[in-house]
């Protein structure tokens, strides 16, 4: 996983809320055998629309999703990141997260920050005046940034600590590596291996 | 107070958990284990090796590592394409992971293909004392060689691939007492279906369960993979028996099994892991084997069991409102109607297979009662072997003949029907009396109904066309074997 510290890049003023997993990725796509490519799916029922905020020319390559509250809500598909990930986008903001989604997101390196309300609606009234707008998301001072607007989110200060380090689950136990090499070390010469075969 | 964990008294799970501490956890952090073998197959591991792939990592120890293809592969025609698009691609997915990350892969048409949990056992693999792991809830199935087994999630395949190791949270321990003689025509399948049904299918959550006593110490192995495949079907994390001469004579001589004087070490070894008698258990259930009548299932989760003389239970009956509603809704998806004797319910298909019960043991029990019978008319039965192995070794002895002649079709190795990801499927509406582990709603084909039995009772069945046992057949003047086992070695 790589190491996330400040993300800039044009953000999206996506004014709905309650945004559910298989809005995010229909379950017609949990089909497929891989990890990556799933750009295409991502709103793909919304996107049918040619008036869709993803489809307009100026948001064209987004890197931050401004979203209203319940994000992420339903199914507990980690495809939903992965959709977000492979489109282009490196950080969502919302005034609230499903659980299942925020921790899905935290293990595949997609910043989620918090925010309230009333500040969602002021991201949202800058982008909106200046569409296809770049945002910063620096994750060192919890801050947003647009235009001369700077504003804090919330992130828990575990979730933070692993995206700046860059730790998957995987990167985490693997700073446990000497202790997995001692133990093999330990292993009786007995145990069963599967190679060569017999 | 001056006691250091090692002098505790420990039960067999303990044992092998601690035998396993990689890091222990702190301030509520799970502890991380080293897994020693890593069952793959294609349908959970696409998206864990498209992971490694994106990060770079390679597979840690590929020689702890094999895979086999099983949930997809076809029954008949197994030289033939794959039709179905998605089952093809996720085998000839798992064909090029395989062959990237260096894994050995027994490929449809390899003698030792089969289902995962069938494999690993017949290869010597599965061992007393070590941890397994598969992306598959029925994994528990290892645990009866004493092994401490656990399905899982593809993120968790993924995390085994890369560091051979697994962050797991303790577990609660649940002693499992089976006491006394089986009647004739009582399996291993019947003891699990009633354990089931006595402790529910949320009965074991959080829990290790142990099987102990002397019903259970006189199952084969066969038997007692039964049994602990279907502790997950009772909510637990996995399934044990301590390992015992039985364990012993069936790994010996194995492919993967330890020689010579490694073989003398492994077995001082094993025997050290049997539970402390002065270790404490979380919980314990008593069963008496002598009171055990063969089991079927009436609903649609395991634990709506009841033994095959009963009547379908009057949901009114039950005092809990959530259950009662779940009875009723279960009868009318089933199609029965409360009173109806069990035996009475006509069948229209008969599954003998699955990682439950498709090895000899159970083909043995099946061809044991339906040699020189023909199957009930209207009745589609289909015997699938566990894997190529299985299948190999029952022609040896003639059961595929047996089979034909009954009129029942004899099939290539693979979950076939127990979940229908292949074409065996039921048709709507279908009734089928099935050795498998799961009666859920459209499990074995969208509007098929499922009964949970035994290979005894499949084989009573396929005879005589209505849900039945064994003595149903002695009744009918069928002569049956008084063991039910006219094949040599059979251990019913």
């Amino acid at each position: 996983m790589e190491k996330v510290s400040t993300i800039t890049g044009v953000a999206v003023p996506f004014r709905r809320s309650n945004v559910d997993t298989d809005q995010i990725i229909p379950a017609v796509f949990l089909k497929r055998v891989t990890k990556t490519g799933y750009d295409d799916a991502l709103f793909s029922a919304w996107r049918q629309d040619p008036e869709f905020i993803l489809n307009r020319p100026e948001y064209a390559n987004p890197r931050i999703l401004i979203a209203g509250s319940d994000f992420g809500t339903g199914s507990s598909r980690e495809h939903a990141v992965w959709a977000l990930r492979d489109f282009g986008f490196a950080a969502v903001i919302s005034p609230k997260f499903a659980d299942i989604f925020r921790g899905n997101a935290g293990k595949q390196g997609l910043l989620v920050g918090v925010v309230d309300e009333a500040t969602v609606e002021t991201l949202w009234t800058e982008l909106e005046a200046n569409p296809g707008m770049d945002a910063t998301v620096d994750l060192v001072e919890r801050t947003v940034s647009v235009g001369n607007i700077t504003v804090p989110f919330e992130i828990d200060d575990y979730t933070r600590w692993r995206l700046l380090e860059g730790l998957d689950d995987i990167g985490l136990t693997l700073r446990d590596e000497q202790a997995i090499t001692d133990f093999e070390a330990r292993r009786e010469s007995w145990r069963p291996t599967t190679l060569p075969t017999r | 107070m001056n006691e250091t964990p090692h002098h505790r008294p420990r039960t067999l799970a303990e044992k092998v958990w601690d035998a396993h501490l990689v890091a222990k956890g702190e301030n509520g952090e799970p502890d991380l284990l080293y897994i020693d073998l890593h069952l793959v197959h294609e349908v959970t591991s696409p998206q864990a090796f498209d992971g490694l792939r994106m990060a770079g990592r390679p597979v840690r120890r590929p020689d702890l590592t094999i895979a086999t293809e099983d949930h997809n592969t076809p029954t008949l025609a197994i030289d033939k394409p794959i039709v179905e698009p998605t089952s093809r691609i996720q085998i000839e997915t798992l064909r090029a992971n395989a062959k990237e990350f260096g894994i050995r892969l027994h490929s449809l048409g390899d003698i030792e293909q089969g289902i995962v949990h069938v494999v690993g056992p017949q290869l010597g693999l599965t061992q007393p004392g070590i941890t397994v792991v598969c992306g598959d809830s029925h994994t528990s199935t290892h645990g009866a060689f004493g092994a401490m087994a656990f399905g899982i999630g593809t993120s968790e395949v993924e995390h085994v691939l890369a560091t051979q190791t697994l962050p797991l949270q303790p577990f609660k321990t649940m002693a499992i007492t089976v006491e006394g003689e089986l009647k004739p025509g009582v399996t291993a399948k019947d003891i699990i279906l009633a354990v089931i049904a006595k402790i529910g299918t949320g009965g074991g959550q959080g829990y290790v369960l142990e099987y102990r006593g002397s019903a259970i110490r006189a199952l084969s192995m066969d038997g007692r993979m039964t049994i602990c495949n279907m502790s997950i079907e009772a909510g637990a994390r996995a399934g044990m028996v301590a390992p015992d001469e039985t364990t012993y004579a069936y790994l010996k001589g194995r492919a993967h099994a330890p020689e010579g004087a490694d073989w003398d070490a492994a077995v001082a070894y094993w025997n050290t892991l049997a539970t402390d008698d002065d270790a404490v258990f979380d919980a314990e259930v008593f069963l008496d084997a002598n009171e055990l009548e063969p089991f079927v299932t009436w609903g649609t989760n395991p634990g709506q069991g009841i033994s095959l003389s009963q009547s379908v239970p009057d949901p009114a009956t039950i005092i809990d409102a959530n259950e009662r509603a779940a009875a009723e809704r279960a009868l009318e998806y089933m199609d029965l109607t409360p009173g109806t004797p069990m035996k009475q319910i006509p069948v229209d298909v008969v599954f003998m297979g699955s990682c439950t019960n498709s090895r000899l043991d159970d083909l043995r029990a099946f061809a044991s009662i339906i040699k020189g019978q023909k199957k009930a008319e209207g009745v589609d039965v289909i015997v699938v072997p566990g894997s190529a192995r299985v299948r190999l070794e029952a022609e040896a002895e003639g059961i595929d003949k047996i089979v034909e002649a009954f009129g029942a079709e004899w099939r290539f190795a693979g979950c076939s029907m127990c979940l229908g990801m292949n074409p065996d499927q039921l048709q709507p509406g279908q009734r089928c009396a099935s050795t498998s582990n799961r009666n859920f709603e459209g499990r074995q084909g969208k509007g098929g109904r499922t009964h949970l039995v035994s290979p005894l009772v499949a084989a009573s069945t396929a005879i005589r066309g209505t849900l039945s046992s064994v003595s149903d057949l002695m009744a009918d003047g069928i002569e049956v074997d008084p063991r039910f086992s006219t094949i040599e070695g059979a251990t019913v």
